[in-house]
């Protein structure tokens, strides 16, 4: 019964790639382009390494060790770029979520590789160090995938069309009407109110906010203070009413601020370890070629 | 009476005052007839203190009374004085019921009985005493009223003025003048922009409106009017606003009855024709002249130059030209053939479709606003891509559309007295095709608000445009086989209907059988479901539906509604499918396009069974998507939030790829089953942002993309009529240091748009440097135009969360399937 217009004024497949409209995760970016490229890589380094007698045993200082050793070297520096790549809006045909899928896969795919390249030879060395850490950056990497496959819808629902910026508006408007239902209060009931008032919404610490546990809570302690029987029109039913409005929106702000937080926590260790990474490995890369 | 005049002169206003004033002058024996007890009822009428504007600048006043712009007070007074120093012969409270007689011996009868002799008879009786009346139900109200004397006398009220000509304008803003009179102020319009009103005017109104005095209503038209209350006809629906007071200023027509009762014909039956004239003014009752208004020629200026000329060719001055002469002599000096600007007009006249209604004197009016060019052979007339709102005319000659920009042998001509360009006037789109001349050609290019006031004030121009779109949008849907003679029949029976927000055009289980093309706006398809509608498509402007019914004389299947206000053309299904019978190709393409539409519902009835739930998610999201204004884009950013992490990485790249300044606000807009729509532009198909840009400075490019150039003045208008909010007012920052240096370094405040306070810091700094202050201008996104790669926002997202989708494409059934599976 229609149709839409077929000759659009240019050519609409240009247009659409200019959309990239493709409406698919990084996860699954292209059909999962990436998952099989480093499973097949993967797959094959493990056959590489079980069907090949090395003499007198497998290690770094192999030719197939040095192999996966240069592969690897370049992988790490490569995925490190990311953080580059994110910040630095060049022109041209790239995307970051093609970045970011073979971000996820090939450093997943380091997993084999290095562990291939030690041959199993651990000890408290520094070329065990660097392993070590790189296990570390892929295990925060790790935690980070779960939490952006788990946490967005989360933080969706909580906000519920509100920006940031509203609910601390937000807030701010409640507490102007806090401040002025107080005033007929005596001092002891007006404490606890200006207590809630005063109190920084932003000042717990990280595992608060990461626990969502807010145990110093004034608006909680004022609420406890004012705990109900009152009227709904008398002072302090108000008082009440408009306390118990707060606690709803600084419980909104603090799930926003816990998912946020549980969203970006992963980074504080990712990226100051993939640093640590890069050091221990040029170390351990010159000391390799230094006792050759 | 024994005496009888040379001329009678009917009407005290400036053209009646103005010949009589050259009668006065050149002895000739006159009288002044006016109705009330005071000269120029029209302007003694205008409110109080208005400042009256002298325009068409550019035209030269020939009068023996003065005229300059001022307030009304000054003017009357001077008029006073100079009827007292000329000796006009006034009669006051003579109001004319009758005029008969021939030439040289016209009876005049007055109001009580008396009668006056006359050999020749001027008309310049304007239209104002018989206002366009609101034809909205109630509109017979006691609270309407078509006049407005002291906007002084108001107090306290809610008033709506109706109409958005100078008359509604003015008065809106003396409504509006003394905050004190605590007035709150609205002020209708039909359409988008102020095509019908003085620059001036139109200047002064958005800056009340900036001001927060004068609420401006766009594209809004009365559809009720209760007691207190005014029910209003809005792009997004109807809406009831409080109203004490209507003032309903919507032009005003010809007392036809008087007139035609003199023995004049008119133009043609249209409520808008004016008397038919000579170029000495004389009607089809010879000795009988027609001036001013009644002429078509509401501005002070023509009706006192007319005035003049009037008596002057009634002195048996043959030779006196035009005051307007010298300057269209200019103008046409550039084409060949050195032939007199009357040949010319009246070339244009007779040959161009969209001109042949207007009189000499509209003619030599449009002129002043337009350009003429002459094109050799061959030469090009503007090419594909240009910037260009204007819209051409051919006067003589014939020119070549390039259709296909691969091979430009391919090429459809247009001959003598069509028109090209018109899409610019629509939708701001950049030239579509090179046009050539195909042989010696002579163009008339009319300016994007002359070609649409044109359009506007002359119904006949309208209907001679609305054809010519009619007709290529038809052309261009049905395929490249047909041509205009197989369509005529169609075209002839056409008709454009306006449809509101919400309302069915096709309606499920109907009998009716018409096709239907949407012309602007959009349309959602809907079919019933167990008893709920769910959802079946989304139809932009330029498809076309209803045609299942008409090809095989099944009742409608399903219902089509407006998805926003829309204008669709109707054409009947049986000169349809006469057209369809003639045309093997079009009928295989309307059949190709019946049976894919029949999938889909075959689909989504299949579906509904098992899947009901997805079924309704997918009809539930299609509506929020349709509220949120989907229906006017084509282009829009949505942000799947399960899986934005809300980085802001679309923002700071956003930023950093334009000049530092983010266009798009990721957190702000509305969010449904996790599907949200970030503040940013969504490049409408008939963008509200580009109807009141004073130096036409929003534009749409080649990818559809609409954008504002460098010539933005700052005036902040189209962040107003933005109803999506996405357009900024903001200064450009200084350039921040270099990715690697922050990164290494700390230099700068990184990536995304600088902070408030930088910005500032920077800005003063370098104001304390250059001692120029920067300027705010209009920001928005232009889909990173010219930016290889594409937009950044979704080129940025790390996560797949950012897409840019085209409504039509999104709301697919398609979408869904895959979706779904």
């Amino acid at each position: 019964m229609a149709s839409i217009p077929e000759d659009k004024p240019v050519g609409a497949s240009a247009i659409e790639q200019r959309r990239a409209a493709d409406h698919e995760s990084f996860l699954s970016h292209k059909r999962l382009r990436w998952l099989k490229i480093a499973t097949v890589f993967c797959l094959v380094a493990i056959l590489i390494y079980a069907f090949t007698p090395f003499e007198p045993r497998a290690n770094g200082g192999t030719w197939y060790g040095y192999t996966l050793g240069t592969i690897g070297a370049l992988l790490i520096v490569w995925l490190s770029l990311l953080g580059i790549r994110k910040r630095r809006m060049t022109e041209g045909h790239w995307s970051l979520k093609a970045w970011t899928s073979a971000h996820v896969y090939l450093g997943l795919a380091l997993i084999v590789i290095a562990t291939l390249h030690t041959g199993f030879q651990f000890g408290w060395n520094v070329h065990t160090l660097a392993y070590a850490l790189m296990m570390l950056v892929i295990v925060s990497g790790i935690y980070g995938i779960t939490v952006y496959a788990m946490l967005p819808q989360r933080l969706s629902d909580n906000r519920k069309d509100m920006t940031t910026e509203m609910m601390v508006e937000a807030l701010g408007a409640l507490d102007r009407q806090l401040a002025s239902a107080a005033q007929p209060l005596d001092r002891a009931d007006a404490d606890m109110v200006l207590a809630a008032l005063d109190q920084d919404p932003f000042g717990f610490g990280l595992w608060t906010r990461l626990s969502g546990n807010y145990r110093r809570c004034a608006t909680q302690k004022a609420l406890d203070h004012f705990s109900g029987g009152y009227a709904e029109d008398s002072v302090d039913g108000r008082i009440r009413s408009l306390l118990s409005r707060r606690r709803a929106q600084l419980a909104q702000m603090r799930r926003h601020m816990k998912l946020k937080a549980m969203l970006e926590v992963w980074l504080f260790v990712h990226i100051p370890v993939t640093i640590a990474l890069l050091a221990a490995l040029t170390v351990h890369i010159v000391s390799v070629f230094f006792y050759w | 009476m024994p005496h009888r005049f040379r001329v009678a002169i009917v009407g005290s206003g400036p053209a009646g005052l103005s010949a009589a004033a050259r009668a006065a002058q050149l002895g000739m024996s006159h009288v002044l007839l006016e109705k009330t007890d005071h000269l120029s009822d029209t302007i003694y009428k205008y409110q109080k203190g208005k400042y009256v504007m002298a325009t068409p600048s550019n035209l030269v006043l020939r009068s023996d009374f003065d005229f300059d712009a001022g307030i009304r007070e000054d003017i009357l007074g001077t008029w006073d004085r100079q009827v007292e120093e000329c000796k006009v012969n006034v009669r006051l409270n003579a109001d004319v019921t009758k005029i008969t007689g021939t030439k040289g011996n016209f009876t005049i009868e007055l109001k009580g009985g008396d009668t006056i002799e006359a050999e020749a008879v001027v008309l310049g009786i304007g239209t104002q005493g018989n206002p366009n009346l609101l034809r909205a139900p109630g509109g017979e109200r006691k609270h309407v009223q078509y006049q407005l004397d002291d906007p002084g006398e108001y107090y306290d009220e809610h008033i709506t003025v109706i109409g958005s000509g100078d008359a509604g304008i003015e008065n809106a803003l003396g409504l509006a003048k003394d905050a004190k009179q605590n007035n709150i102020v609205t002020i209708l319009n039909r359409s988008a922009d102020f095509a019908r009103a003085k620059k001036g005017n139109v200047d002064a109104l958005i800056e009340a409106e900036q001001e927060g005095r004068v609420i401006v209503r766009r594209e809004t038209s009365p559809a009720e009017v209760k007691d207190g209350e005014l029910v209003l006809e809005t792009p997004n629906g109807q809406e009831t606003i409080r109203c004490d007071r209507i003032i309903a200023r919507m032009g005003s027509k010809p007392p036809r009855d008087f007139v035609e009762a003199c023995g004049i014909q008119f133009t043609s039956e249209d409520r808008d024709a004016f008397p038919q004239l000579s170029p000495s003014f004389e009607t089809t009752q010879p000795g009988i002249h027609v001036i001013g208004a009644l002429a078509g020629y509401p501005l002070i200026k023509h009706c006192m130059n007319q005035g003049y000329d009037v008596i002057e060719f009634l002195n048996g001055n043959s030779q006196l030209k035009p005051a307007d002469q010298p300057i269209l002599e200019e103008r046409f000096a550039a084409l060949p053939g050195n032939r007199p600007v009357e040949e010319w007009l009246e070339l244009f006249n007779t040959n161009i479709v969209i001109l042949r209604d207007l009189s000499p004197l509209q003619m030599r009016e449009l002129m002043l606003d337009s350009t003429v060019h002459s094109y050799r052979k061959g030469e090009v007339i503007f090419e594909r891509n240009a910037e260009g709102s204007s819209m051409f005319a051919i006067g003589q000659g014939s020119v070549a559309v390039e259709i296909n920009p691969a091979d430009p042998s391919i090429t459809v001509p247009i001959g003598t007295g069509s028109i090209f360009g018109e899409v610019g006037l629509i939708s701001g789109r950049k030239r579509g095709s090179t046009i050539r001349a195909a042989e010696d050609t002579i163009c008339v290019e009319f300016s994007r608000n002359a070609a649409l006031k044109l359009i506007a004030t002359n119904p006949a121009a309208g209907r001679a445009v609305n054809r010519i779109f009619i007709e290529r949008q038809l052309l261009q849907m049905f395929g490249s086989g047909l041509a205009p003679a197989d369509i005529a029949e169609l075209v002839d029976t056409a008709e454009v209907m306006q449809v509101r927000a919400g309302q069915k055009v096709v309606e499920e289980g109907g009998e009716d059988k018409d096709i239907f093309v949407i012309r602007r706006g959009s349309m959602i398809v809907e079919k019933d479901l167990g008893g709920k509608p769910v959802f079946l498509s989304y139809l932009p402007a330029g498809s076309y539906f209803g045609e299942m019914a008409v090809i095989d004389g099944s009742k409608r299947t399903a219902t089509v509604k407006a998805a926003i206000k829309s204008e669709v053309i109707k054409l009947p299904g049986d000169a349809f499918l006469k057209v369809m019978e003639a045309n093997p190709r079009l009928r295989e393409r309307a059949l190709a396009d019946m049976r894919a539409r029949r999938k889909t519902n075959q689909f989504i009835e299949s579906r509904k069974e098992s899947f009901s739930s997805a079924v309704d998610l997918y009809t539930a999201t299609a509506q929020f998507l349709i509220n949120e204004g989907i229906g006017d884009a084509t282009d829009v950013l949505l942000i799947d939030e399960k899986l934005c992490v809300g980085c802001d990485n679309c923002e700071k790249a956003c930023a950093d790829s334009h000049d530092g300044l983010s266009r798009l606000n990721r957190e702000a807009g509305t969010t449904y089953a996790h599907l949200h729509v970030p503040t940013s532009c969504r490049h409408c198909e008939h963008p509200h942002c580009m109807a009141d840009c004073p130096p036409n400075a929003i534009k749409r490019g080649v990818d559809g993309e609409v954008f504002i150039d460098e010539t933005c003045i700052g005036c902040g208008n189209c962040q107003r009529n933005c109803p999506y909010g996405v357009i900024r007012m903001d200064a450009k920052p200084p350039k921040k240091p270099g990715i690697l240096s922050w990164i290494f370094f700390g230099r700068g405040p990184g990536p995304g748009e600088p902070s408030y306070y930088w910005r500032k810091k920077k800005m003063e700094e370098a104001e304390a440097a250059t001692g120029k202050k920067p300027g705010k201008f209009a920001i928005k996104c232009d889909m990173c135009q010219g930016i290889a790669g594409g937009p950044a926002c979704v080129r940025a997202c790390p996560t797949g969360a950012a897409i840019r989708v085209s409504p039509e494409r999104f709301l697919s059934v398609t979408r869904f399937a895959e979706e779904t599976d």
